[in-house]
């Protein structure tokens, strides 16, 4: 397979430059032609849809949620990164550029990466303008923290709110159009298939999820920002709605993913309460700015964390990391909990849980500080698990929360369909082997308000206005698949719920495909998850009926895809004979159990490419050229 | 922190979909864990009912961190429940006794249609914010973020007001089911900050008359959507929208093209169309409006009169 990630030429600070230049425009008199169609309203849909209806384009926008307010984009807590240096503390586009690559482990392209830390700061003046409650200094300009691993401070941020309130800047942007009829909102739908005519993208099905009916809209290209796929280790801290369907289907159509088993895993989220738990709530890791970790030396030692004097505790991120301390990136604060509970040094009830400690901040800038920077957080804690964080530790534990990997996307975020743009979470571009704190947001809104823009115009002015509408043949065959494929599940009537199948999915995941891996267990996972697709086929038992709202009926072809994806996944993790950023191979560490990069081998993105059900899928590689970094071994020492 | 075991019983409200006239079930769910949210204890509860081969609960929920604001039911009479400035999901079963009986009702209001069970359309709080819910700034336009300072205590006041998470328990708790605690948190963010002025006008009056065409009633001082608000959004809120609403329907130019922002919209996306076969119906107007559009200026002063009312007697009870 030919791939073109499309970079362009010349020094990497010119490129965005000359290809905004160079990139064929479409007049404007000629957008209102054409039909665009954005699946998912969270930063990167959301700031999508209404910039491009704001340029004049006709857009049709989809979400899964009951409103475009609600995308998980609002969950983010802690921030958004730009290159603004307001703080004067040395930072720079192309210090931002160069943490965000460091930061993926040297796995992510450094032209889009370049491009992003670029376009930052236009995010910052959008987001301000919209009416976003930044937090402030008292002189009136805009605050800003460090944040989980950077050495400055250029986080952005609306107390513990941050995505909240970007995402309903991207919202209010949105409904503007919708209140001008330029963008038409389709709430409460599901994608549940992209339709491709000769090899081009025209349209999307969507189950309707309140009368179960499958809709059919064309377009002349689709965009998808639909999020990622946390939510296969079945414990994770996404929504309940998150799911891989939408990019799954793209795959299954011939889009090739990239990276699938780069899954970062978020360091201080609330241990679980018991079996029947999915969602784990994910307390944003600007505590550890002011939090101290902690754990008991002796193994033994079962006092109230309060009465364990200094030197019978063990910080060991400030003892092992002295200089970034408690700040280290996210897989390292994850894989140094996991170690210390795997030693028994874990703490709670469940003995999987470490200490996050305030004492020393309340005591250096009082409670009223610490409580206005993360009250609410705070509050969440207390009402969660009784405990009050302002007298005794929080405890913490990791758990699955951002998916760097996703569909594979050029410079123009187009997948391998022509036609068919990935944006957002659900693209693999920026982030490499592992993503920093804050910026998420950053790339979801670079990608919606400030990239798509420019980067469709070379597709839709190269290929014209679509002639095929819905009444196409392709679209009756998706449709009649997809409807059939919800009668084969209701039929089944087996004896295991989809939720329980996807808990023992899950357990799959987190044990061999999480963490920390191996190529025993990988090979385990795959077999395991082989068997489970099979029982899936077999036993499901979803209920209800197709023709209604039947949440057991989503979920079921959402777990059908996991059974499929789940297994690309541990393919993809085995494939990668190193370790990266957060994929750590047990195999290969260095002395201090840091990842180990090959970058002779696997200086590349793994690509795969559907073969059909059951088969193994085909592989390709992308090779990543570094002409402006150079490829150092991370150390956080 | 030990987990006990508790039996409950729910009285829950069942309806197929928005024709269905509904009613409600008894369904006991025993072995509930205490550390359980409401939100595990119905899906636990669902799964029995599957496996029994039942129709299980419908109920809307997201991210169950309490920020999306897609959950929400009446439980025993009170929209999230019983815990303070919380929404449904983060309420817990250690709230509950063994033995405990406990209603569970959709949100009610006439601009809410129930979909399914404890699912409703709140579709109409979105329209309120198409109406006007923004700061007409077309992306790449913006200056530079730090070129108009906003006093930290301004910033923060917009905070405070933008915090509201849309779920709408202001609504279900409201004795005339308005949407003013919703209209104002949107109106005041937007007002106290520089950036929302030049509209500010436009604003108040765009959205308090899209709530009135969409069938939400007005606000007459009970302060239960504060009470019940997850996010704690305050009535000073309604006192500053009533401000900005006087002010633009006194002094301003701004005409209201009320259901002209609303309407055509939603006429349009009614025509029947291939790819829509559920196109949203146009709401049903409400006595003080017009299908057509209306505008103000007749009205005005007798509104005028009741808000200087309502604003003297909030502003007095926010203060004292």
């Amino acid at each position: 397979m030919q791939l073109d990630s499309k970079i362009p030429a010349g020094a990497l600070e010119d490129k965005w430059d000359k290809y905004r230049f160079k990139a064929k425009l479409v007049n404007p008199a000629n957008k209102r032609k054409y039909n665009l169609i954005v699946v998912g309203t969270g930063l990167a849909g959301g700031a999508a849809a209404a910039t491009l209806a704001e340029l004049g384009y006709h857009v049709k926008a989809f979400c899964i949620q009951d409103s475009p307010r609600r995308a998980h984009s609002i969950a983010a807590q802690g921030g958004i990164n730009a290159a603004k240096n307001y703080p004067n503390d040395g930072d720079s586009i192309w210090r931002l550029f160069y943490d965000t690559v460091k930061g993926g482990d040297f796995r992510a392209r450094e032209a889009n990466v370049y491009r992003l830390a670029q376009v930052s700061n236009n995010i910052i003046d959008q987001c301000a303008a919209q009416g976003v409650p930044f937090a402030r200094e008292y002189g009136g300009m805009l605050s800003n923290r460090s944040f989980g691993g950077a050495q400055v401070s250029r986080t952005f941020y609306a107390r513990g709110q941050t995505g909240q309130q970007l995402l309903l800047g991207a919202y209010s942007a949105l409904s503007r159009q919708v209140g001008a009829g330029t963008v038409e909102m389709f709430a409460r739908r599901e994608l549940v298939d992209i339709v491709i005519v000769d090899g081009r993208t025209r349209g999307i099905i969507v189950r309707n999820l309140v009368t179960g009916e499958m809709e059919r809209y064309a377009a002349d290209a689709v965009l998808l920002a639909t999020g990622g796929y946390g939510t296969v280790f079945y414990l994770s801290t996404n929504a309940d709605s998150c799911n891989v369907g939408a990019a799954f289907k793209a795959y299954k159509r011939g889009a090739l993913f990239a990276n699938p088993c780069f899954t970062q895993i978020h360091p201080t989220c609330i241990p679980q309460g018991g079996d029947y738990q999915a969602k784990l709530t994910l307390m944003s890791e600007s505590l550890r700015n002011d939090g101290r970790i902690w754990v008991p030396k002796d193994p033994a030692d079962t006092r109230a964390p309060r009465d364990i004097p200094e030197d019978a505790r063990s910080y060991y991120l400030e003892e092992k990391y002295p200089s970034f301390g408690n700040l280290v990136p996210r897989d390292v604060a994850s894989r140094n909990a996991k170690e210390q509970c795997d030693a028994g040094l874990g703490v709670g009830p469940t003995g999987y849980a470490v200490y996050l400690d305030f004492a020393d901040a309340i005591k250096r800038d009082g409670r009223d500080v610490i409580a206005r920077k993360y009250g609410n957080l705070f509050d969440m804690y207390q009402n969660i698990t009784d405990d009050d964080p302002y007298e005794t530790p929080m405890m913490i534990y990791p758990a699955s929360h951002y998916t760097m990997g996703g569909l594979w996307v050029d410079y123009e975020l187009q997948t391998t369909i022509p036609g068919l743009f990935a944006l957002g979470e659900a693209n693999f571009s920026d982030h490499g082997a592992n993503r920093l704190g804050a910026s998420a947001l950053m790339q979801g809104l670079a990608d919606g308000y400030f990239v798509i823009p420019y980067t469709i115009g070379p597709f839709l002015a190269d290929h014209g206005v679509s002639p095929v509408g819905v009444d196409h043949p392709a679209f009756e065959t998706c449709a009649r698949e997809a409807a059939e494929r919800d009668r084969k599940l209701l039929a089944i009537e087996g004896r295991r719920t989809v939720r329980d199948l996807h808990r023992a999915l899950g357990k799959v995941m987190v044990d061999e495909v999480g963490m920390a891996r191996n190529a025993g267990g990988l090979n385990k996972a795959i077999g395991a998850i082989q068997e489970l697709r099979e029982e899936f086929w077999q036993n499901v038992k979803v209920g209800g009926e197709a023709d209604n709202f039947n949440l057991a009926l989503q979920k079921a072809g959402r777990l059908a895809d996991y059974l499929e994806f789940a297994e690309v996944m541990a393919l993809d993790a085995l494939t990668r004979d190193e370790s990266c950023g957060c994929h750590l191979r047990e195999e290969h560490q260095t002395a201090e159990h840091e990842a180990k990069r090959n970058d002779e081998d696997f200086c590349h993105v793994a690509l795969w490419e559907y073969a059909g059900f059951g088969n193994a899928p085909g592989f390709h590689k992308e090779p990543l050229v570094f002409e402006n970094v150079e490829l150092s071994q991370r150390s956080y020492k | 922190m030990g987990s006990d075991t508790i039996n409950i019983t729910l009285k829950v409200w069942r309806q197929k979909n928005a024709a269905d006239k509904g009613r409600f079930e008894t369904i006991a769910v025993n072995d509930v864990d205490s550390h359980m949210s409401f939100l595990e204890m119905l899906d636990t509860a669902n799964e029995k009912l599957i496996l029994a081969g039942k129709d299980p609960i419908a109920f809307d929920n997201d991210c169950r961190e309490g920020i999306c604001g897609t959950c929400g039911c009446v439980v025993d009479g009170i929209p999230h429940g019983p815990n303070k400035a919380m929404t449904l999901c983060q309420l817990h079963m250690r709230k509950f006794a063994d033995g405990d009986v406990i209603a569970v009702e959709p949100w009610r209001a006439r601009a809410f249609k129930v979909l399914k069970d404890l699912m409703v359309d709140r579709g109409p709080l979105d329209k309120i914010i198409q109406a006007g819910g923004y700061v007409s700034v077309n992306t790449g336009s913006a200056p530079d973020a730090n070129a108009i300072p906003i006093p930290m205590e301004v910033a923060e006041k917009a905070m405070d007001a933008a915090a509201c998470i849309g779920c709408g328990a202001c609504v279900a708790t409201c004795p005339n089911a308005s949407a003013m605690l919703f209209v104002s948190a949107k109106v005041s963010q937007l007002a106290l900050l520089p950036q929302g002025k030049p509209e500010a006008a436009q604003r108040a009056l765009s959205m308090v008359a899209t709530m009135d065409a969409l069938g939400f009633g007005n606000c007459t001082n009970h302060k239960a959507c504060e009470a019940v608000c997850p996010k704690e959004v305050s009535i000073v809120n309604i006192a500053r929208l009533n401000r900005e609403f006087i002010k633009a329907g006194v002094t301003s130019e701004a005409e209201v093209d009320l259901p002209l922002a609303l309407v055509p919209a939603a006429e349009k996306s009614a025509k029947p169309r291939a790819a829509s076969p559920e196109a949203p119906k146009p709401a049903k107007p409400v006595a003080q409006s017009t299908s057509g559009g209306m505008v103000l200026t007749g009205s005005i002063y007798i509104l005028t009169f009741l808000f200087v009312l309502g604003f003297i007697w909030q502003s007095l009870a926010s203060f004292l």
